[in-house]
């Protein structure tokens, strides 16, 4: 048996044939080796993310929330939820907290859940993987898997904005977070924990609906990572990380620069360091491809 | 003055001074050169043996001790001999500290050494053990002047304590300012824990507690109320003030006190002079105290608008009414409770009438006291608007109309209300300025100069204390009619010693802070009390027991001393000769700077205990080369700076021969001209700060120094001297840096403009 | 404008500050604002608000009702949270900022065309649809929402992109027909028809 099991909620990006599919892929090889089994919601829906405040208001946005963790109650009693994504996690886990504070909500919420014949009990805490992997195993545990140390790299640890605020990680600091960092060290290779953009906002959402005010923010958070020499950037959150790497090619054509940094997933990090080979660690997903970590994985 | 001199001196060779110095010949020059009878050399001076044998030769008739170790600030609880008179020369931190530790540098850090024990040996010589004058008395009654919050607190404090109180009031009742509040600003924050939430357990307005302070003053025996009284003169020094006062009706009482508080509170702020707010052409228009007693009247139902009784539906409340504002007729200053106290008084209207609309028109909100932020947090709770923004007019009429530059949204605005509170400030009730008074007696008669000051005073305020001192009627000024005290270090402490001043006379405060400022100056009163009953100094040379005599004889009755003392501790007799109040004087010697004729001195501090020591350090021939630059530093901030800068590590120059003094004031211009005539190369004076936001111990010991010194330059050009040899700085306690620096460049000085013609 | 915005105005003449706060999620706080400005301070994308986050809040309590629930200001809020952290007095600005742009969309009032607002709009349609998001669907929506021959513009311009995506696997042409989705898709609807009823009726109520 496992030795670690949770509820997973995947969410929507990391579906087959999504924007971060390669995220769940490479987290699914990182579990395999860290022994943690996931065991996903059944019927899970979307969180609606932050974006959903414009078209559901308060109730119905928390209400779908509810039903995750209804359902997560249902079929996985006793688990503790865990999110790879960021937006999936903070909407989870601020909808849990807000039901705990008003009472009325919640019992708003609950009318609404019989329609769909659940209820909430709302007792389950809800984590972030990065919060399983720094709290619930540690660094040396991490330590000890690496088979693979990723030497001569220097990576730039970059949080964002959701996996950090409000509620952050392990009581990190909001302005400098230093797990992701810490992490990249176990993993043998060199971090950059005075990357300045690390927890600088790459637009989210608003890549979408304003492309120019956001891919500004993108330029600078590349731009920072170059300038400490990084090799590649490395975040947990998957609108972070296909904001940051896909419209590399439109900022070239923009600002004349000539960014092709690679973007990468902690856990494609982890896969690799663990031995694993490039497919494991999703490395073909990249848009701009890391081939130095295509390498490490080859030998 | 023992007839039987006995002067032993004590070599410590600990800390590594043995390590770097000679010490044989530290003790051979203590004896020869020092003249001491004897002198002992110990390998840890201040362990318990070392103690231990200072003691016993004091018990054996050593009367005068000289120890050469570390600072004298160093170690004082070791060395600590009553019995005898002490000097101390600094080998760690003045010597083997700031020097290399090289061989090459071993000659020069020798000499230095050397130089300090003659100094110190040379001191030893000219001073005695300071014993009291036998001026002093003990009376624990202490006078409390003001019978509102403050004045009751320090009452209520001083007489807790065992010390007999006589407040006088020249109202006919007790309470002040405060009695006429509905009710109080809070003073505790909220519980510990308690977050910024919406829904938080916020402090709120609690009841006034004027009546209760009356009663427990009338309850409290050793208490004595004088309603309707003024103080009509006060005499004497701190343990023997004989004051007299005057009673509405029945005869004047005399009595004598230790120590007396001034608590005369703030008139409020004339708004008379806010006619763009429409104060006085709409009843409407009220100020903060008017709207209190609307408040009382209307008990817990609704404030009523003055002009037509009608129910208050919507009040502004425009802060810093007449205030933090350069403006004639304006305050510049922040009276620092109208902020608190209008978030109190929306809350009044939104506790009757939550739909009330309340509006505070605030440029700084400014919420001083442990409750502050989180009073100002209820007041948002409550849905009181706090508007950024600056009011410019009102417009009269059945509805207000207020005009505002709203300071967030940057534009002209305005709002309509049935009624306007002015959040008006407070003028302090002081006495007249002595100073003031000073001036215009020895204005010329006649001249432009008489005519102003004369005009000045004809607006004086009356005088509160009626001091019969040389340096006029009352407490000396600060800034704006506020009393003068050491904002930092000793605040109750004014320039009057044995006179505390406590309240808002002293500064802007609200009523905790005042209640909190009186129980300060109670506390400082007793000890002013106790002091004075064994003819001790007050703060800052507190314990002192060396007061200034002169030489009756040899004064020209010049009134230097009686004019310049800062403490007014100093008056005249009939023909102009100073008459000394031992227990007003603080010790700083300003007085002995003063003197052009020399001829006043303390038991361990004088002309000529400074004298010697200049004239005892050795000056090399030109041909040494090796100038001597002489430092004069103030032992309250100077001294310990450049210790601290020793302890850290920074370097002195060779030359340096470093002299603590009580306060720049002491010094006497002879002592530069003498160093100056018998061979220095530079001298360097360090004192603190002087300006209004001053840091000197002595209030003006710093600033009349460097008034004198302005005349230095006419004795540098009257010996042929370059003005570069004499430079005077403000040194601050932190400045551990730059202290050592200011010497180091004056050395670099001498190197540049060459050495002193002086030389033998 | 909505009959709902001429209630509210009615009901609330004299203070926009109360309407808030009746109606806007978390609106309770923004009397509670002390106006230190860190919000705007570090606001990612503050140089680009007409009013940012402080300003709005003073505009409340000034009753600048219309200002405000017009503005675009709000919609340009990237819920990065830093505000959230910041703001000594523990505001959730950002949540109010949601609150307000979505209260002004509910009365009519938000600017016509908003970009953000209209891809708030499609996103929430496209994931009402089948209970999860469907990225492509959602993609060419925005970029065919302001008209077919725009749209072709806007895949065209975005043409690169979108085959590294493919070759990267993160994109799959096939979810135009179908895609993901939850089984229990009625099930959920009806929540969420409950759930928006329950809210309309709460602020219809503030709002008779």
């Amino acid at each position: 048996m496992a030795k670690r099991e949770y509820s997973f909620y995947p969410g929507c990006s990391s579906q087959k044939g999504a924007s971060s599919s390669n995220y769940l892929v490479s987290v699914q090889t990182m579990c395999e080796e860290l022994d943690i089994k996931l065991n996903e919601i059944p019927d899970w829906n979307c969180c609606a993310a932050s974006i959903g405040y414009g078209g559901g208001g308060v109730l119905p946005r928390l209400a779908l929330s509810a039903r995750n963790i209804a359902l997560s109650e249902q079929h996985n009693a006793g688990q503790d939820i865990v999110a790879t994504c960021a937006a999936c996690w903070l909407a989870t886990r601020e909808a849990a907290e807000r039901f705990h504070h008003d009472g009325a909500l919640m019992a708003e919420a609950s009318q609404a859940l019989a329609e769909a014949g659940l209820k909430l009990n709302n007792a389950t805490p809800i984590k972030h993987m990065a919060e399983v992997l720094v709290e619930d195993i540690g660094y040396a545990e991490i330590g000890s898997k690496v088979k693979k140390p990723l030497e001569g790299l220097k990576i730039a640890g970059y949080v964002g904005c959701q996996t950090n605020r409000p509620f952050g990680i392990a009581g990190e600091s909001y302005e400098n977070p230093l797990y992701l960092d810490r992490l990249v060290e176990t993993l043998g290779a060199e971090s950059i924990p005075t990357y300045e953009k690390k927890v600088q906002c790459c637009g989210g959402a608003l890549a979408f609906s304003e492309p120019e005010k956001s891919q500004e923010m993108i330029k600078g958070i590349i731009e920072a990572a170059y300038d400490h020499g990084a090799d590649m950037i490395v975040t947990p959150c998957p609108l972070c990380q296909a904001n940051v790497e896909i419209y590399q090619d439109q900022i070239n054509s923009t600002y004349g620069t000539k960014f092709k940094m690679p973007v990468v997933y902690y856990s494609s990090l982890m896969a690799v360091a663990f031995g694993r080979s490039a497919k494991d660690a999703a490395l073909d997903g990249q848009v701009v491809s890391a081939k130095q970590l295509e390498e490490i994985a080859k030998k | 003055m023992s007839a039987e001199k006995k002067l032993v001196g004590y070599l410590c060779t600990g800390c590594g001074i043995g390590d770097r110095l000679d010490a044989k010949q530290l003790l051979s020059t203590a004896k020869r050169e020092g003249k001491l009878q004897e002198c002992k050399q110990h390998e840890m001076l201040c362990n318990a043996e070392g103690v231990k044998m200072i003691k016993d030769d004091i018990t054996e008739g050593a009367t005068h001790i000289m120890i050469a170790a570390c600072s004298r600030r160093a170690k004082v609880e070791a060395f600590n001999f009553p019995e005898a008179a002490m000097t101390r020369a600094n080998l760690r931190e003045g010597v083997i500290w700031v020097r290399p530790a090289t061989d090459e540098n071993g000659e020069t850090t020798q000499e230095m050494a050397e130089d300090y024990i003659r100094m110190a040996c040379a001191e030893l010589r000219t001073i005695n053990k300071p014993s009291s004058s036998g001026e002093q008395s003990l009376n624990k009654n202490i006078l409390v002047v003001g019978g509102g919050v403050t004045g009751m607190t320090a009452s209520l404090e001083a007489a807790a304590a065992g010390y007999p109180v006589t407040l006088v009031e020249k109202s006919g009742a007790l309470g002040g300012h405060a009695a006429l509040l509905h009710k109080r600003v809070p003073h505790r924050a909220a519980a510990i824990g308690t977050t910024n939430s919406r829904t938080a357990d916020l402090p709120q307005p609690v009841d006034n507690n004027v009546a209760e302070l009356i009663t427990r003053i009338e309850s409290a025996g050793n208490i004595s109320v004088q309603l309707n009284s003024t103080v009509a003169k006060t005499s004497g020094a701190p343990g023997r003030f004989s004051v007299e006062i005057a009673t509405a009706s029945g005869p004047t009482i005399s009595a004598d006190f230790g120590a007396i508080i001034q608590a005369s509170g703030f008139k409020p702020y004339d708004a008379g002079q806010l006619g763009e707010f429409a104060y006085g052409a709409s009843p409407d228009v009220v100020t903060n105290l008017e709207l209190e007693q609307l408040a009382k009247e209307a008990g817990n139902g609704p404030i009523r608008r003055p002009s037509d009784g009608k129910e208050v539906q919507s009040v502004a409340f425009i802060q810093c009414a007449g205030q933090r504002s350069e403006r004639e007729a304006h305050l510049p200053y922040c009276s620092g409770f109208c902020c608190t106290t209008s978030i109190k008084q929306a809350i009044y209207f939104k506790d009757q009438n939550p739909g009330c609309d309340a509006t505070i028109l605030f440029d700084d909100l400014r919420t001083p006291g442990a409750a502050g932020e989180d009073f100002y947090r209820a007041g948002q709770q409550k849905m009181v608007t706090f508007s950024k923004g600056k009011a410019t007019e009102v417009v009269p009429g059945s509805s207000l109309l207020v005009r505002f530059q709203d300071l967030i949204l940057n534009e002209a605005t305005e709002i309509t209300c049935d009624l306007v509170v002015l959040a008006t400030g407070i003028v302090a009730n002081s006495g007249p300025d002595p100073y003031a008074q000073l001036a215009f007696d020895e204005a010329a008669e006649g001249s432009s100069e008489k005519e102003t000051l004369r005009k000045a005073l004809e607006v004086a305020p009356p005088s509160i204390l009626n001091l019969s001192y040389r340096q006029g009627t009352d407490l000396p000024h600060l800034r704006h009619g506020f009393t003068d005290s050491h904002f930092i270090c000793f605040p109750y402490e004014t320039r009057r010693t044995g006179i505390y001043a406590a309240g808002p006379v002293r500064r802007p405060m609200d009523i905790q802070q005042a209640m909190d400022d009186a129980a300060g100056a109670a506390m400082k009163a007793i000890q002013a009390v106790e002091n004075a009953g064994l003819g001790r100094a007050a703060h800052p040379r507190s314990g002192d027991l060396s007061f200034p005599s002169f030489r009756k004889e040899g004064c020209t009755q010049c009134k230097r001393c009686t004019v310049e003392c800062p403490f007014g501790a100093i008056n005249e007799d009939d023909k102009g000769y100073p008459l000394y109040n031992e227990a007003r004087c603080r010790r700083c010697g300003t007085c002995m700077g003063a003197c052009p004729v020399r001829v006043i001195s303390f038991e361990n501090y004088s002309v000529e205990s400074v004298n010697q020591q200049i004239k005892n350090c050795n000056i090399p021939d030109e041909f040494a080369e090796k100038p001597r630059v002489l430092v004069f530093a103030c032992e309250n901030d100077a001294y310990p700076a450049l210790d601290q800068a020793s302890m850290s590590g920074r370097e002195l120059t060779p030359w340096a021969r470093v002299i603590p003094v009580r306060c720049l004031g002491s010094i006497n211009l002879s002592w530069i001209t003498d160093s100056l005539n018998s061979g220095y190369d530079g001298v360097v004076l360090m004192g603190c700060r002087r300006d209004d936001d001053y840091q000197c111990h002595f209030v003006r010991g710093s600033a009349i120094a460097a008034e004198r010194m302005s005349k230095v330059g006419d004795t540098l050009s009257s010996l042929n001297l370059e003005p570069e040899r004499v430079a005077l700085y403000e040194v601050a306690i932190t400045d551990i840096e730059r202290a050592p620096k200011l010497i180091n460049d004056m050395a670099d000085t001498i190197a540049r403009i060459g050495q002193s013609p002086f030389k033998f | 404008m909505s009959d709902l915005n001429q209630n509210m105005i009615e009901k609330y003449r004299n203070s926009f500050l109360k309407e808030v706060e009746a109606n806007v999620e978390e609106g309770e706080w923004v009397k509670m604002c002390m106006q230190c400005g860190v919000c705007s301070g570090s606001c990612p994308l503050g140089k680009h608000w007409a009013h940012p986050p402080q300003e709005i809040f003073m505009m409340i309590r000034a009753g600048q009702r219309e200002a405000v629930l017009s503005s675009d200001a709000m919609w340009m809020c990237t819920s990065c949270y830093n505000c959230i952290v910041r703001c000594p007095r523990e505001l959730p600005i950002t949540h109010i900022m949601h609150g307000l742009a979505h209260y002004a969309r509910r009365l009519g009032l938000a600017p016509k065309g908003q970009p953000t607002m209209a891809f708030a709009q499609i996103f929430w349609d496209n994931m009402m649809k089948a209970g999860r998001v469907n990225e492509l669907k959602l993609g060419l929506s925005l970029y065919y929402k302001d008209g077919f021959v725009q749209g072709i513009k806007n895949s065209l311009a975005n043409m690169k992109l979108g085959q590294n995506m493919i070759k990267a696997k993160r994109m799959n042409a096939v979810e135009f027909f179908g895609g993901h989705g939850v089984k229990d898709v009625s099930g959920l609807q009806k929540m969420i028809r409950k759930a928006q009823e329950l809210e309309d009726a709460r602020i219809a109520k503030y709002g008779k």
